[in-house]
């Protein structure tokens, strides 16, 4: 009945395919009742996280904004704050984090491939890698909050080769703290999405016809991940 | 009641309020013509294809086609015409004549400080010459607030920790509007006041009726009074640069850049005064930030604007040229206007 | 070929006993509490939506009766300017954002496409959710004291010298705008993936094209709020100064940010309008609109265009000339496309069959008004005239003119048109013309007087004001009373209507819609069978051949 899509080109004889009156045959455990077939609910759940992640773009966009907005008008603060970060352990984030895109990404495969096991496995690794990312940043924040470089009334840093650049650096610390830790916060969001897809995955839900929430579970995961590309240079690395 | 209790349009007092009331005027022509278009015919419409038993359904005859074309491309042309008249009339708004007459505002909430070079202080109450351009320069102790003239037809935001002008030429006599119009706080509505435009005489008369001195000369005193002097003095022996004859020169900067020595620029280097260090000097000036009021700075502000050029050979550092007076529009990231 | 009539097709069935409909499918507070059907939850929306409309609207009479004396007599200057403050934030996050969408958008959208439901039903449950709690943090703001800042919220007032609970209010706003972001991806996701057959999208109605373009205008802006109040709330909370210039911030970026999602959120606001006045105007001229094509096109004009003139709300505020005028210019143009739709929608009317039931008295207003409040536009996107009337009361008049004048009217269209369809009943229609006709007359009695005092020099947010301008308020003043009876009879006769109103068949108006084609109400799952669609939108002739065809099936 519906115009065939890219999903019954990939998968001919899949049960979504078939026709209306065989549906109740097949009628597939997660085949929500307001679809005509699992490559609809297919479809229609990566598009629908595929807009939600450009209008997370836009949230992190613009922060990103007003963080060059700044950057152009105190470079020198901005690097003084840069160098407060220590890139070794943001180095090693950055890792850890590619590390478990690179599990999520086996996540998917391995649930269309139905491989129960290897899925759980590389979900749990994710949740690990995307675990020990959060515990390394709260690390870093301690240490920042040590050096008494958190924002507001308890910044007692003074950057003493140019004590001008203190309010810059403060400002500079305003953008690490907030982007970092909506960044964080999407993180801990995904760590709990991933808990409840261990769940599932252990169950066996996931095959070859509806694999479909670990894709989009893997998409959010890759766009958190990119967003910390863009951050760790921009935090870290300038001069 | 009489009729000036029910305006219906505000009194034209300034060179540009012709203007701004004459593209006014056009567009409510055009629009009016345009909406009472659109009511006439949607109701002549209705009521002539008004449903009866013969035409429960409509006779497909759509109009022709190019209709369309004409009712896009017609409008755009319109309203660019629109954007170029307003972008005119904004240009005559926002171009300060050289010759104005400066004046300083301070707005905070809830009232307006207005201080006149010859030292007048008002608050509240602004006296001008008529048929003459006054150019007023301000910022804020606090929020954003707005100056309006609405007799004259010139706003513009008053921000904090920038400076910002307004100008105007006032071509009639008599007692006019002041109203805040950036929301502000509690008593936003009562941070009014009154301009009052004089004849000339009057209003060198009202300028003689004493004050403390011009505003220059106050700054004076306060130069004296925070040190300033000490390093910054008439040669180029001092710790810093010497600062007559500054006002709308271009400065160069220890990092490279250079800048236009501007209102904004003189009053950050008494606040941040590390952000743009002169080139050849070192970057020890101690900042004013919480010790200069805002009236303070702007007294400050014209005493060193009202240094002359000192046009000895060497008395300015290397690298800086001698002697451009005009000021030119701010290059900063901050605007001028 | 013979002419046909509206007698060749079974427009009106006859009344029978209910059916199993979606209201009468299941029955107790968990099944509408936790209903995942797109219909009780457009039904939970209208609820919500409605009191703070009323809410809202409490405080624009309280306002205007305020004005009435130039001196402020009626309450101190800190109450007023909360009335104002929440009149704004209410009326725009709370009513004018969600209203058609959620509630006409949710119920008629996925009937319009032939869909089951939306795409994510549970996920449209968390919508209305979410809005309810960040309406319960604006309840709370409300009772607990007000906040004053504007809606608008900018700094450095609202983050260093504001003593009122902006933080609670901003965290509000920001909830909600969650609920706005996520209805917005269920309508783009079910609009690209759930059309029925044969529903290409040069056949979709024009009311989905316009909730198309609603929703990517909310996808890309919302988010752009979202952080900037997320930046807000630092600074309040932590004193740091990423707006306050004595820190080092930048009080005019709070602007370029806050504008960046405020202006394509009016066109959030009017699409929707925009959306149900496509409708209405085909169903009450019983005609193709002219220009579909151009029409459809025009909403996503508005959308992208919408993006690209924010700085307009900056002339006076520290932009430099240059960026002035590229904004001003851009500004022109975005009005380009909106008066394509209104010469479009007058030229549909041309040999038409024009009813004048209620829904077109609303249509014929909003076009009316609209174009008022579109012409006023153009005075201040030119840079001369803005300097002027910049945050003074023509400002107030122009956008009052198109919230209330466009979109309200456009939702009461929406609500009585497709009442029948939503409740199974129809309204009394002369206590509906009567509401209509108080509408229009007390709204312009209510905002014309605006434009020109606004003119003469009266800025907004004034709780008091010069003496000159009382006529012009008191007139103002009076329209709001006549304003204010028209918007409260409607809530009388319709729930009347629920009980009293006389039946309605599948389609009373005789209009051309998959909507139409459900019994009225719907049953819970819209269709008995998947509809397959083989007539371009609003096409009479084609429309009722299918009817036939499928009655006689």
């Amino acid at each position: 009945m519906r115009n065939p899509t890219l999903y019954d080109l990939q998968h001919p004889g899949a049960a979504g395919s078939q026709p209306a009156d065989d549906a109740a045959a097949h009628h597939h455990p997660f085949l929500q009742h307001h679809f005509e077939d699992l490559g609809q609910q297919h479809e229609a759940s990566t598009l629908g996280m595929w807009f939600f992640v450009a209008q997370e773009i836009l949230f992190f966009g613009g922060i990103f904004c007003a963080y060059t907005i700044y950057r152009v008008m105190y470079p020198a603060a901005w690097s003084a704050g840069a160098h407060h970060q220590n890139w070794k352990i943001g180095l090693f984030n950055t890792i850890v984090l590619i590390g478990s895109s690179l599990t999520m990404a086996l996540a998917v495969w391995g649930a269309q491939a139905a491989k129960r096991k290897f899925t759980t496995l590389m979900l749990v690794l994710t949740l690990l890698l995307g675990s020990a990312f959060v515990g390394v940043k709260g690390y870093e924040y301690r240490e920042h909050i040590h050096e008494g470089l958190f924002p507001g009334s308890n910044f007692t840093y003074v950057h003493h080769e140019d004590p001008s650049l203190t309010h810059g650096i403060e400002l500079f610390m305003v953008f690490y703290f907030t982007m970092t830790g909506l960044h964080a916060l999407h993180m801990i969001i995904g760590a709990g999405l991933l808990i409840w897809f261990i769940k599932r995955a252990w169950r066996g839900d996931f095959g070859e016809e509806y694999y479909s929430p670990v894709e989009i579970m893997g998409l959010y995961w890759h766009f958190v991940d990119i967003v910390w590309i863009f951050l760790f240079p921009l935090l870290y690395l300038i001069h | 009641m009489m009729l000036a209790d029910f305006p219906l349009f505000p009194e034209s007092a300034s060179s540009v309020a012709p203007y701004v009331d004459g593209l006014y005027l056009g567009l409510v022509a055009i629009t009016g013509a345009v909406s009472l278009l659109i009511w006439v015919v949607i109701f002549y419409f209705a009521i002539k294809y008004r449903r009866r038993p013969d035409n429960e359904l409509a006779q497909e005859q759509e109009p022709p086609a190019a209709l369309e074309m004409t009712w896009i491309i017609i409008p755009t042309i319109i309203f660019i015409g629109i954007f170029i008249v307003g972008a005119w009339v904004f240009f005559r708004i926002q171009r300060v004549p050289s010759n104005s007459l400066e004046v300083y505002a301070t707005g905070r909430q809830w009232m307006w400080k207005f201080q006149h070079p010859t030292g007048q202080r008002e608050i509240n109450m602004l006296h001008v010459p008529v048929n003459r351009p006054v150019k007023i320069t301000m910022a804020s102790e606090d929020v954003i607030h707005s100056l309006w003239f609405p007799a004259f037809r010139v706003k513009n935001d008053v921000l904090p920790n920038r400076y910002r002008t307004v100008w105007f030429q006032a071509t009639k006599t008599g007692r006019f509007h002041i109203f805040c119009a950036e929301y502000c706080g509690t008593q936003h509505s009562g941070m009014i006041g009154w301009v009052e435009v004089m004849e000339a005489t009057e209003y060198q008369r009202w300028l003689a009726g004493g004050s403390e001195g011009s505003l220059a000369s106050q700054g004076e005193k306060l130069f004296q009074k925070y040190a300033c002097n000490t390093c910054h003095t008439n040669d180029a022996t001092g710790r810093g640069p010497v600062l007559a004859g500054l006002n709308g020169k271009t400065i160069a900067l220890a990092d490279g850049r250079s800048v236009v020595a501007d209102d904004n620029y003189i009053r950050e280097s008494i606040l941040n005064p590390t952000a743009k260090v002169a080139a050849g000097f070192q970057p020890i000036m101690p900042t004013f930030q919480g010790q200069v009021s805002e009236e303070d700075l702007i007294r400050l502000l014209a005493y060193v604007k009202s240094m002359p050029a000192s046009g000895a050979a060497g008395s300015q550092p290397a690298g800086v040229p001698v002697g451009e007076l005009r000021a030119r529009p701010s290059t900063t990231t901050g605007t001028e206007q | 070929m013979t002419t046909t009539t509206i007698d060749d097709a079974p427009f009106i069935e006859p009344s029978a006993t209910a059916p199993r409909n979606y209201l009468n499918d299941e029955y107790g507070v968990m099944s509408w509490l936790l209903t995942r059907d797109h219909k009780r939850i457009a039904i939970l929306y209208i609820f919500s939506v409605t009191i703070f409309f009323f809410v809202g609207g409490i405080f624009a009479f309280l306002m205007r009766l305020e004005l009435l004396t130039p001196e402020g007599d009626l309450f101190t200057s800190d109450t007023y300017n909360k009335l104002f403050t929440l009149h704004g934030i209410v009326m725009i996050f709370f009513f004018l954002i969600p209203a058609i969408p959620a509630v006409l958008g949710n119920f008629i959208l996925p009937i319009m496409l032939g869909a089951k439901d939306l795409a994510f039903p549970k996920i449209n449950l968390l919508s209305w959710y979410i809005y309810m709690i960040g309406g319960t943090f604006g309840v709370y703001v409300i009772i607990a004291g007000g906040v004053d800042t504007g809606w608008t919220f900018y700094t450095p007032f609202s983050t260093q010298y504001s003593n009122t609970h902006v933080f609670a209010v901003t965290l509000g706003a920001f909830i909600t705008g969650f609920s706005s972001i996520l209805t917005g991806l269920n309508f783009l996701v079910t609009i690209h993936r759930m059309r029925a057959p044969g529903l290409t999208w040069f056949r979709l109605p024009l009311f989905v094209w316009s909730i198309y373009a609603t929703s990517v205008v909310i996808m890309l802006a919302t988010p752009v709020l979202a952080i900037t109040l997320v930046l807000l709330m630092v600074e309040r909370v932590l004193h740091v100064g990423i707006f306050d210039p004595a820190l080092g911030g930048d009080p005019v970026l709070y602007q370029h940010m806050f504008w960046f999602y405020s202006h394509p959120a009016v066109y959030i606001m009017i699409l929707p309008g925009m959306a149900v006045i496509s409708e209405c105007v085909a169903a009450f001229t019983r005609k193709k609109i002219f220009g579909y094509k151009f029409v459809a096109f025009s909403s996503l004009a508005i959308a992208f265009l919408g993006f690209l003139v924010w700085a307009h709300h900056l002339f006076v505020a520290g932009i430099s000339i240059y960026s002035a005028m590229i904004f001003s210019f851009l500004s022109m143009i975005v009005a380009v496309p909106s008066a394509i739709k209104v010469f479009n929608w007058t030229a549909t009317m041309y040999r038409a069959s024009v009813s004048w039931q209620t829904p077109m008295l609303y249509v014929l207003g909003f076009i009316g008004l609209f174009t008022i409040g579109g012409v006023t536009g153009l005075f201040l996107a030119a840079l001369g005239i803005d300097v002027h009337v910049h945050d003074s009361y023509f400002v107030v008049a122009h956008f009052h003119y198109i919230m209330v004048g466009g979109t309200i009217m456009a939702y009461l269209a929406g609500i009585h048109y497709w009442w029948p369809k939503i409740t199974g009943r129809m309204y009394p229609e002369w206590w509906a013309r009567l509401s209509a006709l108080l509408v229009f007359v007390g709204f312009n009695l209510t905002f014309f007087p605006q434009f020109l005092v606004g003119y003469v020099g009266m800025p907004r947010r004034y709780h008091a004001y010069a003496p000159e301008f009382q006529v012009l308020n008191v007139l103002s003043t009076a329209g709001a009373t006549i304003l204010a009876a028209g918007y409260v009879l409607p809530m009388i006769y319709l729930f009347w209507s629920l009980k009293f109103g006389r039946k309605a068949g599948a389609n009373p108006w005789g209009a051309v819609g998959l909507e139409w084609t459900t019994p009225s109400p719907p049953p819970k799952e819209n269709f008995h069978e998947t509809p397959v669609v083989t007539w371009d939108a609003y096409d009479y002739p084609a429309f009722l051949k299918a009817m036939r065809e499928t009655q006689n099936a």
